[in-house]
């Protein structure tokens, strides 16, 4: 399936009758040299990067919804690689400039838009702790700038500067940042990994996962056994479900995390802005709706939906910061379920059981991350050493302690994140 | 979601501070080895379904809670004061 402007005005003209899926919807074979469970970005992207750089064959992707229905297609959208900590900083990096390669690697329109993205600060500690970043980020090689109040005032002229709470001193801006149609990156991997061979298998609940010798020799599902020397679990929310079938306990909480959109408006908001200090960041997509979020309702839940007292309060702040936008009526909110680690960051390393790998605790970040954890995933999977970008995602460092990255500086335990 | 005190009766969420999953009570001792701490802070069962959190009622009597609760439905099955599921053993 391929676009072209003439194909859709022929299209339009003929009652769009000639489309035709994106990928094959597989069934499940006996065996496979890999699976995936999890047909989410980070999954369909692992899928991808083993085919397409490690020429894996046969590979299955077993997804127990319908594929990219989960955190990927419930997201904020933002892409960034704003990060202080070696681990993160090298890891986010690395992911950015697949996104910018993403659309001519995948042939597909992921409307990948780099708007910029705003980060403000209210104080001189702040400030101070601002810099500290965007030096680190422009040492591993990104882009930050500092943004006085001037410099805001031109470009975000709707922010309250004056509040009385947090008065507006300066941001810092990462002009490669910004937002991408989160469902289209789903479907550009899912069409891209079909077409070399993966099989894409939907409706197919994994129920248990088989070891034997301290190995793993495939997974139990809702559509019979498939058997597999290496396994990799990217599901998320539901990593503990998954990694318990395998009798592991995982550093992991679940929790929701909300977000919530607007009726459409013309463009006003022509960046991603993050308001730290309120839990609140907000972008409006290219349909016109403002897009936000705050922080984590901070009780564990799988129920992919929030309360109210979070709503409140993420209204509040961007009330607070951009009073402009108190007549748009919010037209949906959602929640997703984000994989909590103790210090903020991901997992992307082998198990105690061989050929068995995770890739989760991506907290509330995952968007942006997923080629990179795809490439690293991937590679991790076929040659079982880990990928140089995502070497310090260990699993173990909790039990060690050596490698933390809490990258708040608020502690490794959970639910302070 | 509304939690019954046991003290205070039935209160808004706002008035309590989630604390995590109810491991707090079975603390290791302070000899024990790594896994067994490592297990307590940072390994959760995490459950999808019925689950047991430690609240604590910050804009109420300050009492330590432990909440039977559904993650999936956010329902309220029962609130136990924790000094009473100490004492209980």
């Amino acid at each position: 399936m391929r676009f072209s402007g003439l194909r859709v005005l022929r299209e339009g003209l003929r009652g769009n009758r000639g489309w035709r899926p994106h990928w094959r919807d597989a069934s499940p074979r006996p065996a496979y040299d890999a699976i995936i469970i999890g047909g989410g970005g980070h999954g369909l992207a692992t899928a991808y990067y083993l085919a397409k750089k490690h020429g894996a064959q046969r590979i299955a992707v077993l997804e127990k919804g319908y594929l990219g229905g989960g955190n990927i297609g419930r997201n904020t959208t933002i892409v960034r690689a704003n990060y202080l900590l070696p681990g993160n900083s090298e890891f986010y990096s690395h992911s950015l400039k697949l996104w910018e390669g993403m659309e001519e690697e995948l042939n597909y329109n992921v409307m990948h838009s780099q708007r910029g993205q705003i980060v403000l600060f209210h104080d001189d500690g702040q400030r101070d702790a601002a810099i500290r970043r965007g030096n680190a980020m422009r040492n591993q090689g990104d882009d930050a700038e500092l943004l006085s109040v001037a410099d805001l005032r031109r470009m975000v002229p709707y922010l309250d500067y004056d509040q009385a709470r947090f008065p507006i001193r300066g941001g810092l801006l990462q002009r490669r940042a910004g937002t991408a149609r989160h469902d289209a990156v789903a479907w550009g991997y899912a069409r891209a990994a079909s077409d070399l061979g993966v099989d894409l298998i939907q409706n197919c609940e994994v129920t248990g996962v088989d070891v034997k010798d301290g190995a793993v020799r495939g997974v139990q599902t809702t559509r019979g056994a498939i058997a597999a020397p290496k396994v990799g679990i990217i599901v998320a929310g539901r990593s503990s479900q998954v990694a318990a079938m395998a009798g592991m306990r995982l550093p992991i909480e679940s929790h929701v995390l909300q977000a919530f959109v607007t009726e459409g408006l013309k463009p006003c908001l022509d960046h991603v802005i993050s308001f730290g200090m309120g839990h609140f960041y907000i972008s409006q997509s290219d349909k016109g709706g403002l897009v936000f979020g705050g922080d984590l309702d901070f009780y564990a839940s799988y129920a992919a939906r929030g309360n109210l007292p979070m709503a409140e309060h993420v209204m509040e702040a961007g009330m607070t910061l951009m009073p402009m936008i108190g007549k748009a009526k919010v037209l949906r909110s959602w929640g997703g379920i984000m994989d909590m680690t103790p210090d903020g960051s991901p997992i992307i390393d082998r198990t105690s059981v061989e050929g068995l790998y995770v890739d989760c605790g991506w907290c509330y970040g995952g968007f942006k991350a997923v080629p990179a954890s795809g490439d690293c995933m991937a590679h991790l999977m076929a040659l079982d050493r880990p990928h140089e970008a995502a070497k310090r995602f260990r699993l173990d460092r909790f039990r060690t302690g050596r490698g933390l990255m809490d990258e708040e500086g608020t502690g490794s335990q959970h639910n302070l994140h | 979601m509304r939690i019954t005190c046991p003290i205070c009766g039935a209160r808004d969420r706002r008035e309590f501070y989630y604390m995590g999953a109810a491991v707090a009570l079975d603390r290791p001792v302070p000899e024990a080895d790594a896994a067994a701490w490592n297990a307590y802070i940072h390994e959760r069962d995490n459950p999808a379904g019925l689950t047991r959190d430690l609240w604590y009622h910050e804009a109420g009597c300050g009492a330590w809670l432990v909440v039977t609760r559904d993650t999936i439905s956010h329902e309220v099955h029962g609130v136990t004061l924790a000094s009473d599921m100490r004492a209980g053993g």
